[in-house]
């Protein structure tokens, strides 16, 4: 198995297009799995339209009192994180909203009286496009906790032929669910400071994570050199570079992707993904 | 009675903070001895307005002074049976003096 994820500092810099057209342009070299695991914004299915399937619940267990075996000792609150679970005037006080779901209150009460209770935060469904397996994550409205919807996802991981994984923007805990320990992470920018600027934080990112990594330079054209430069400082290698091209954002306002539309591109994602394998020693 | 005060420094002269769960400090009064403590508040990253309500659960306060609360420190309030009334700009003597007026209005507990 191969596990592709596609990151970026910066939102919007192209993720989900790099991502949905690596994915295609292999699905006809052996069996691959879309994973979707920007699961507070997932977007590929617009580009790859899949059928979907069931959706299957994710849930955290949350705290909830037995009010006859609680002696408002506190120890609850104390051990709490995140000011979850309160106890105020002789009585336990939960805001599973904030809750983490880490089963510490539960655990560390002297009296046993706490239960665990699912709290749903979000979903996993699965589906298909021709060859291509797909499955994405939605956070629920209102909920906050995204790492446990990425982490059920991937939980979905097929074990054989490639996994592309689309990760949320940012370097905060999605991502982390999102990019730890896959073979190979793409780092999606473009040529802006902004796009710079959030490409070191992702680099720094997946540095610490100890997982190799590459970048792609979408929009590429005007100020290209300050992200080439960059990777030459870090030993980071530019293994893509897309242009800024109102025939190519054309296609993807219209919801199309580039290997079906320009078979050229067919041709420049193969390679994308052969220059991984080479990398990654498959 | 203790009543506490949300603000940006320590003692009576100190500024209000009109943040409840992220002021900087609680100067609190007891209204009948006229004793004032002030109190650092050092909030963690979630749930700042339930862990202010514990705090001042624990220093025994009665009322708080504060410009704005959020549902869930309201939620907290109301349990911990303390009264919250609103007041922004000014300095925390200003706020006690205006409580004692009867001029402050309490702060609905949102649900």
């Amino acid at each position: 198995m191969l596990q592709i994820a596609v990151a970026s500092g910066k939102g919007g810099t192209g993720k989900t297009t790099v991502a949905t057209n690596l994915a295609l342009a292999l699905a006809g070299e052996g069996p691959v799995q879309f994973l979707d695991c920007d699961v507070e914004e997932p977007n590929a299915h617009l580009f790859l339209h899949p059928a979907l399937g069931e959706e299957e619940a994710v849930t955290i267990p949350v705290p909830a009192v037995e009010e006859g075996q609680c002696t408002a000792c506190g120890r609850c609150a104390e051990v709490c994180a995140f000011n979850a679970i309160a106890v105020l005037a002789g009585h336990v006080l939960t805001f599973p909203e904030l809750c983490h779901g880490c089963g510490g209150c539960t655990l560390l009460c002297p009296e046993g009286a706490l239960r665990e209770e699912k709290r749903k935060i979000g979903i996993v469904q699965g589906g298909q496009r021709g060859e291509l397996v797909f499955v994405q994550g939605k956070l629920e409205i209102g909920a906050a906790l995204a790492p446990p919807v990425v982490e059920a996802v991937r939980a979905k991981e097929q074990g054989m032929g490639t996994v592309i994984i689309d990760a949320a923007p940012g370097t905060s805990c999605p991502v982390v669910a999102a990019i730890r320990d896959v073979d190979f992470c793409l780092l999606v920018t473009e040529p802006t400071p902004f796009g710079l600027h959030d490409l070191d934080l992702a680099a720094r990112l997946v540095a610490e994570l100890g997982v190799p990594a590459g970048v792609i330079l979408n929009r590429a054209g005007e100020g290209d050199e300050l992200v080439e430069e960059y990777c030459q400082r870090q030993g980071l290698p530019l293994l893509l570079k897309i242009p800024f091209s109102r025939n190519l954002a054309a296609i993807y306002a219209q919801g199309k992707v580039l290997v079906e539309e320009l078979p050229q591109w067919r041709e420049v994602f193969l390679n994308l993904g052969r220059e991984i394998g080479r990398r990654v020693g498959r | 009675m203790k009543v506490a005060v949300t603000a940006q420094g320590p003692g009576l002269e100190a500024e209000v903070d009109s943040r409840f769960g992220r002021c900087t400090y609680f100067v609190i009064k007891e209204m009948v001895t006229g004793e004032v403590e002030t109190v650092a508040n050092e909030p963690g990253t979630s749930g700042a307005g339930i862990e202010a309500a514990q705090l001042l659960a624990r220093a025994g306060v009665e009322a708080v002074i504060t410009g704005h609360l959020g549902p869930k420190a309201g939620r907290a309030l109301a349990a911990a049976g303390i009264a919250a009334y609103q007041h922004t700009g000014g300095t925390v003597a200003g706020a006690f003096a205006a409580l004692e007026a009867g001029e402050l209005a309490p702060i609905g507990n949102p649900v």
